[in-house]
């Protein structure tokens, strides 16, 4: 049976929404749902879905919040209501918060509060390039969290930003440390003299955690979103935050972390830092080594070893070890694992970070050849279909397949937590790789849905052996606490690893004795 | 140093637009920080977004800025009682005002028509409702917005050839407006009622109370209505649904004259009995004193300032100030409120009355701030939801008034002069005050609440504008 509800003129964004429509998606008895804004899209996805009558279809704008569940009874259906409206009895109060101070509109902002100087924006990609003007032309600097806005569109608003002297971060960047706060995903790390730039979101996670971890600081991290590095924009960004930290006194060491950008780019983002007197290490994930050797700059391979360098020039020295095993009791925990095996021999890697998926499929592709994924470089290692994963696999399920009406697996771990037992399922699974992205904007308690769906994994694999590798993104300081959600995951009998980097090259010592 | 190097240097304050999660992420940091409640401009409506695009510019900034100079330099007085045939162009006893936009018989709702049977029986054209209704039928009742004839009137809003009228005066703009005497609560004609001891009352206002007042005002010479209510509002009314602190004041004004113009002891007596035993006795005069704030804000070129909200129990109509006297119009909604004992939102009638130019100049609804006492009365849950319409107000109008400041937001002053381009990009509509009379003609007020005039005459509005404008 089949209920809807509409409710007029309740805008609500559509992450919050799609919480919403996950939460009824999971009480037993409802096989459809959706709460959604009433715009024509939408309303074509509804109906087409079957849990939106035409009748109330033709009723509703974009201004109105429109329910669809389809559910087995009545019954069912009351429950979901009221878990629905419990949803929004707490959304508004956290809204009350106290002393919250809200508006409608960027110019009701500025006249609010004296002196904004930084924008954080998410709105839907068609409205984002508008609001984002606005914010610059009131002089802030922008983190733009949004993405599907145009080439064109991003050009401009970095065009403009450059020329009055402002941080225009994105397109579809998520993470910055500005001052010491933790923007949008972001950990809480030290202060001190690493400047960073990254076209990476959650490479820029993991070199800020990992230099914590080393005993390094940060003076500024700055995102320019993936984009900005790819021919059509050119690295303006990337040139224009480069030139930021070199300015900056409080920085002393710079590092780059990003996916390979387009050859030219990378030479000029080269030729940038070529002269300066502070030392700059690079980590160019998967790019072109040669292109580095000879110049001013240090390259890396992996965002740990990135971290490594940025910390010894920093304070002269390496004095933290990192390393939770020591070369012995890898070899052992190595050989321990292999002989568990009942014959399987497949790595299945499920991550919610993309550089993170992408350093740990370079980092196998490298030791044990040919990993499949949905964000292979090369062509033949594309998955050809991404709900089935095929020998050797790492999937980035933050990508577009799996975000589509579904919030971001850092977010609603729920579709990865799906994955892990499928891939338990498998007999030829051997080793699960994951990830656990804490930080600010990141899941409240990530390793405990990760140990939830472990367990049932586990009843789900039966006799078979199969190993748990995970790394844990994240600082003490962090709202979730790195120590409390390392416990989780060892207590349901994962290996935690200290970065991704080692935790990738520990499944690929196991699988090179498969 | 660059502009981003000064950044480093300074705290950072943060705008956020959009998800909370990042708002939230920023003030545990115990970064100083804005949420903006973002809505898709227009309701995501990409031909409006456009036309509203069209029209950000400094010219209408401009025009905005002196619509509100307007509104804000209006020195409104009462200055006499003067009966409707005697300043009222055209006005004859078979001319009704009426509220709101204009509208035909048929499509009046049933408070209206009740109220206008018993108008032709108070003016003498006929002596049984029936009666009354035969003369309707045969066309000989000219129907007239009030607001058509620098009127106003609550709910039902009855302005008749015989009935005495407060005058107020703008000094600054030498326009004078006027509205009927508050007739009390229970079944009075703004609410529909038309029995004998209604028309009765109206009668008694016309010979005794009206002539009363006018000598009063005579004596006492013109009161200062800006002090009155800016005064009261620091003594928690906003002037729409409570007027309690505005009638004591005047009142006080008032009475020393009174009693030297009526001689007749009992007389005086059911006169002061009536005057103080009413708290929105000063309602009918508050509106006055709207309309002749908001008359002079007409017609100036380029303004989308509002300068009429008002409806007639089956549409609402604005009028802007660049379109002059054009009514945008659109069906009305049922106000959210409490009811009497007795009543349910079954019985209610939808939104009616000029009272709504209370909110037009920027009190009523948009001053619910500074009346907590008025709160559970139109049903909102607390007083933080009271402040909180205020501060909605704000986003949608050209600046804060400079005399009506409401004490318990910090003695900031009312959001005024609605500026329809920001109503269609917020999403945000005015907030309204209302009382709710019964459906059924005769019964009267069964409640009152809250209420939102409709989105589409402002759309409707921001088009005609757009047309014009290039």
């Amino acid at each position: 049976m089949i209920h809807n509800v509409i409710k007029h003129n309740a805008y609500f964004d559509s992450v919050t929404l799609m919480l919403f429509s996950s939460k009824l998606g999971g009480i037993d008895g409802v096989s459809e749902a959706a709460v959604m804004m009433g715009t024509d899209h939408n309303i074509e996805l509804m109906k087409s879905s079957g849990i939106l009558s035409e009748e109330l279809a033709g009723k509703v704008s974009a201004n109105d919040l429109v329910i669809g569940i389809k559910a087995v009874s009545q019954d069912v259906i009351d429950l979901a209501i009221k878990t629905l409206e419990e949803q929004f009895e707490n959304k508004a109060k956290s809204s009350e918060g106290s002393g919250a101070i809200r508006v409608k509109t960027v110019d009701a902002a500025v006249k609010k509060m004296e002196g904004l100087n930084f924008a954080i924006i998410s709105v839907p990609g068609r409205f984002a390039a508008a609001e984002t003007m606005k914010c610059l032309k009131n002089n802030m600097n922008v983190l733009l969290f949004s993405d599907n806005i145009t080439i064109d569109e991003e050009n401009e608003l970095k065009d403009y930003a450059i020329k009055n002297e402002l941080l225009m971060m994105g397109t579809d960047c998520g993470t910055a440390i500005i001052n010491g706060v933790a923007l949008g995903f972001a950990n809480v790390v030290r202060r001190g003299n690493i400047g960073l730039v990254a076209a990476s979101g959650t490479g820029l996670q993991e070199l800020t955690v990992v230099i914590d971890k080393l005993g390094g600081g940060i003076s500024q991290a700055i995102g320019t979103g993936g984009r900005d590095v790819k021919k059509e924009i050119g690295g303006k960004m990337m040139l224009f935050a480069l030139d930021a930290l070199i300015n900056d006194p409080e920085t002393q060491v710079i590092g780059i972390v990003s996916k390979p950008p387009a050859q030219e780019i990378m030479v000029k983002i080269l030729d940038k830092v070529k002269n300066i007197s502070k030392p700059v290490v690079a980590c160019f994930l998967g790019g072109d080594p040669s292109l580095v050797e000879g110049t001013h700059t240090i390259a890396s391979e992996t965002i740990e070893e990135a971290a490594k360098q940025l910390v010894t020039l920093s304070k002269g020295e390496l004095s933290v070890n990192l390393n939770s095993f020591t070369e012995e009791e890898l070899n052992a925990l190595v050989a321990d694992e292999v002989d568990k095996f009942q014959g399987q021999k497949n790595l299945r890697g499920l991550y919610t970070g993309g550089t993170l998926a992408y350093e740990a499929m370079l980092i196998l592709n490298k030791k044990v050849g040919n990993v499949y994924s949905n964000i292979a470089i090369n062509k033949e290692l594309s998955l050809k279909d991404v709900e089935v994963s095929q020998e050797n696999t790492i999937l980035d399920m933050g990508e577009d397949y799996f975000t589509d009406g579904m919030p971001h697996p850092m977010i609603e771990p729920k579709l990865r937590s799906e994955r892990i037992k499928k891939e338990a399922s498998d007999p030829q699974t051997a080793v699960i790789l994951l990830d656990c992205v804490l930080g600010y904007g990141s899941h409240p308690d990530p390793a405990s849905s990760i140990a939830l769906a472990v367990e049932q994994a586990k009843a789900l694999q039966g006799e078979r052996h199969i190993t748990y590798i995970a790394s844990v993104c994240g600082t003490e300081k962090d709202p979730q606490v790195l120590s409390d959600q390392v416990e989780k995951l060892l207590n349901i009998g994962i290996i935690v690893l200290p970065t991704n980097a080692q935790a990738a090259q520990l499944a690929a010592l196991i699988l090179e004795r498969l | 140093m660059s502009k981003v190097n000064e950044l480093f240097n300074h705290s950072i304050k943060v705008t956020n637009v959009g998800l909370e999660t990042f708002y939230q992420t920023v003030v545990e940091q115990n970064v100083s920080a804005v949420h903006v409640e973002w809505r898709p401009i227009a309701g995501g409506n990409p031909k409006l977004a456009a036309l509203l695009a069209k029209l950000n510019t400094p010219e209408i900034e401009e025009a905005n800025k002196k619509a509100f100079d307007i509104m804000n330099n209006a020195e409104p007085v009462l200055t006499d009682v003067k009966y409707a045939y005697e300043v009222i162009d055209g006005m004859d006893k078979y001319t009704i005002g009426h509220a709101g936009p204009p509208l035909a018989w048929e499509d009046m709702c049933g408070p209206l028509q009740g109220a206008i049977l018993g108008a032709i029986m108070y003016e003498g054209l006929s002596s049984s409702l029936e009666e009354s209704e035969e003369i309707v039928k045969a066309g000989k009742i000219k129907f007239r917005p009030n607001h058509s004839m620098g009127a106003v009137g609550p709910m039902t809003g009855m302005v008749t050839y015989s009935m005495p009228l407060w005058e107020v005066t703008n000094t600054s703009y030498g326009n004078k407006a006027y509205c009927p005497f508050n007739e009390g609560l229970g079944k009075v004609m703004r609410f529909g009622a038309n029995g004998p001891d209604v028309i009765e009352r109206l009668k008694w206002l016309e010979t005794s109370l009206g002539p009363a007042m006018k000598k009063a005002l005579a004596l006492s010479g013109p009161i200062s209505l800006k002090v009155i209510v800016a005064k009261a509002l620091a003594m928690g009314d906003e002037m729409h649904q409570r007027n309690t602190g505005a009638s004591s004041l005047f009142v006080r004004e008032i009475m020393k004259y009174l009693v030297q113009v009526v001689d007749n002891k009992e007389e005086l007596f059911k006169i002061t009995e009536f005057v103080t035993g009413n708290d929105q006795f000063f309602l009918n005069i508050a509106m006055a004193t709207g309309k002749a704030i908001c008359d002079p804000v007409k017609n100036v070129p380029n303004s989308t300032v509002v300068t009429t909200l008002s409806r007639n129990g089956t549409n609402f109509g604005i009028k802007i100030s660049a379109l002059g006297e054009q009514w945008f119009e659109a069906p009305v909604n049922q106000p959210k409120g409490l009811y009497f004992p007795g009543y349910s939102a079954e019985d209610a009638n939808p939104d009616i009355g000029d009272s709504t130019i209370i909110e037009t100049f920027g009190i009523g609804g948009f001053a619910m701030g500074s009346a907590p006492a008025v709160v559970r009365f139109v049903g909102a849950s607390s007083v933080d939801e009271a402040i909180a319409y205020s501060k909605e107000m704000q986003d949608i109008c050209v600046g804060l008034s400079p005399h009506f400041v409401i004490p318990t937001m910090n003695f900031v002053g009312t959001a005024t002069a609605i500026d329809i381009r920001k109503v269609v990009e917020t999403g945000s509509l005015p907030v309204i005050n209302t009382g709710m009379a019964h459906k059924k003609p005769g019964i009267g007020q069964v409640g009152a609440g809250i209420v939102n005039p409709p989105m589409d005459c402002f759309v409707k509005a921001l088009e005609a504008f757009g047309e014009k404008y290039d």
